[in-house]
């Protein structure tokens, strides 16, 4: 959202027409890429920094976690770990492998499994991304339609409605998911109990997290929606005839959602974090179990993969959404 | 000088106008505080005493929330669960707010480069969701009470430190502070009486609806096993020890949860409240 209001493109000097033309909407698209750039090189950095701040030496840490005791280890034990683990080396050399490593696609090698991170959380991703995907769009479609429904009509529904919205956005998801396990698998038994990775086993997670999130996006929404429906436009489409419902549908919403698209990025990590607490209610597969299992061991090269794959993704669907604007705003068109 | 403070008592009763919303959660949040600071009073067992011929008694006008898998009490162990549980949850939106004071204020106040990194800094641990960023913490420190605080609080702490940096700078560049300037205030001056007063005021409110989203963080972690453990009667740890039960006994979970939500939505309202009382009393 930031990246948004810091891009200078109104102000930007028409001064360098005659050599190389760099288009405000050119550099804002560059600024935007490296700001990203920056921010996904600090999530790495923070991910190194964590791993460092283990307390104790981290040889012993990582036999003792693959080995769940907690000893003291001879010097012939630890050997091997620090000559495995690159531990022996300056911090620097090995934070620059860390990065080179990241960048080569490798999140280092887990404590506990003793293999790679990237395959222990590239079996379970694809169930997550399901889930997180099927979220985002059962969250619009309740969030369009209720807002649709209830925004600018007379006081008690508005107050109704946002009522609702702001009710949903504080129920954490682990109540409303025992509510729903109670009410549709075990009271009416429509869904199965256990998620499993069926198509029937995603619909209770999904509205676990949509409902809330829906509640969230449609603060934002609601207000636009409401200034929107005042705004001249607006004035001209009824004169033009056009009916109450066709013009919410057609013009309104059309500027109302655009606050909720700005929170996408935002909403996908929300989303993926909130999945690990819906993941272990539902027992479903996903990163979910691996991430409570790794930090109640202390793996922490699986933690901090999932948060810095976690923190990308956020990046690079902010970024996404950016650009979009950039391309979309006729205003950013360079005459 | 008179004249302007007898206006001022003249027309303070028509601003003194108060909702239901803010009464009902005022209400709310000091039941909660007495049950934090004298539990015994509101108890009508002991939340200790186990009686295994009362096992998983659903709720009841003896047991109002039911009894647990021992037979105690579940509603005395909620009433002896809220200090744990608000003190975590005030703990936590406290070290946010003061990380986020420091952050923020560098942030909107410092020279062009410092602000640069510290607004930089700002953006990655945004970049992390609340709860990751807790994991993350609790994956290096252990989990104990202590460490929740850290962990929620630090995790909440970047997207308050955006707030603060927003107030701080709407506040910097405020006309009362040109004024100031233009009066020719130093700048410490301008700093102590102007741009902080105004940019502190609305932590209250901030603070409040923290209370409330942290203990909702907190109580999921315990939810997932990385919070306060059982047999701790804290909310999140009264979840954690629920779950077993979610079939047989659903009032376990579903009761403290719904206590949680009571005082999350409270403290949400109550800070709304006065957030919006306090933009009224800056336009009048």
């Amino acid at each position: 959202m930031t990246h948004t209001l810091s891009a200078k493109h109104t102000d930007a000097p028409p001064a360098t027409r005659r050599r190389l033309t760099v288009s405000p909407r050119a550099r804002s698209i560059v600024e935007k890429l490296v700001g990203a750039g920056i921010v996904l090189w600090g999530a790495a950095t923070a991910a190194f920094l964590a791993q460092v701040a283990l307390p104790g030496d981290r040889a012993t840490t990582i036999l003792n976690v693959r080995s769940g005791q907690t000893q003291l280890r001879t010097p012939e034990e630890l050997a091997p770990i620090n000559a495995e683990y690159g531990l022996q080396d300056p911090v620097l050399v090995q934070y620059l492998d860390y990065l080179g490593g990241l960048l080569r696609g490798d999140l280092g090698i887990s404590y506990q499994q003793h293999r790679p991170v990237w395959g222990i959380i590239s079996e379970q991703v694809g169930a997550t991304l399901a889930l997180t995907a099927v979220t985002l769009v059962l969250a619009w479609v309740i969030m369009v339609f209720w807002v649709t429904l209830t925004a600018g009509r007379g006081p008690r529904i508005r107050a109704f409605g946002s009522g609702v919205d702001t009710v949903t956005a504080g129920l954490p998801p682990y109540w409303l998911g025992i509510l729903l396990l109670l009410v549709f698998a075990l009271g009416l038994g429509w869904f199965p109990v256990i998620g499993g990775t069926g198509v029937n086993g995603i619909v209770l997670p999904a509205l676990t997290l949509a409902i809330p999130l829906a509640g969230f996006m449609g603060q934002a929404t609601r207000t636009e929606f409401e200034r929107s429906l005042d705004a001249p436009f607006v004035l001209t489409a009824r004169m033009r005839g056009m009916g109450d419902v066709g013009i919410r549908l057609r013009h309104v919403l059309r500027h109302a959602v655009l606050p909720a698209v700005t929170l996408s990025g935002w909403a996908i990590g929300a989303t993926i974090s909130g999945a690990v607490i819906v993941e272990s209610l539902f027992t479903r597969p996903g990163i979910g179990s691996v991430l409570i299992t790794a930090v109640d061991s202390q793996d922490l090269p699986v933690v901090t993969g999932v948060v810095v794959l976690v923190a990308a993704t956020y990046v690079v669907a902010n970024l996404l959404v950016d650009l979009a604007y950039t391309l979309i705003d006729p205003r950013m068109k360079n005459s | 000088m008179t004249d302007l403070r007898q206006q001022a008592v003249a027309t303070a009763p028509v601003r003194r106008h108060v909702s239901a919303g803010f009464v009902a959660s005022a209400i709310t949040l000091g039941l909660f505080v007495v049950a934090a600071v004298a539990p015994n009073a509101l108890t009508p067992h002991d939340p200790f005493a186990m009686d295994f011929t009362q096992a998983l008694q659903s709720p009841s006008l003896v047991h109002w929330f039911g009894t647990d898998e021992s037979g105690r009490d579940l509603f005395s162990r909620v009433i002896y669960g809220t200090r744990e549980s608000l003190a975590i949850g005030a703990g936590a939106a406290g070290l946010a707010i003061l990380v986020a004071l420091v952050l923020g204020s560098v942030a909107a106040l410092a020279g062009r480069i410092p602000a640069g990194i510290v607004n930089r800094v700002i953006e990655v641990l945004f970049a992390f969701p609340t709860l990751l960023l807790a994991l993350l913490l609790v994956s290096i420190l252990g989990s104990s009470p202590l460490t929740l605080v850290i962990a929620v609080g630090l995790g909440s702490a970047p997207g308050y430190a955006r707030m603060v940096r927003g107030q701080v700078l709407s506040s910097k560049n405020s006309g009362y502070v040109e004024a100031a300037r233009a009066l020719g205030h130093s700048r410490s001056t301008i700093l102590r009486q102007h741009i902080l007063p105004n940019a502190l005021r609305p932590l209250i409110a901030i603070f409040t609806m923290g209370v409330g989203q942290s203990i909702v963080w907190a109580s999921g972690m315990a939810f997932i096993g990385l919070g306060v453990a059982p047999p701790s009667p804290e909310w999140g740890a009264l979840l954690d020890a629920g779950r077993a039960y979610i079939t047989q006994a659903s009032w376990l979970t579903v009761l403290p949860g719904f206590v949680i939500v009571v005082l999350a939505l409270a403290a949400t309202t109550l800070g709304k409240h006065i957030q919006s009382f306090l933009e009224k009393g800056e336009k009048a």
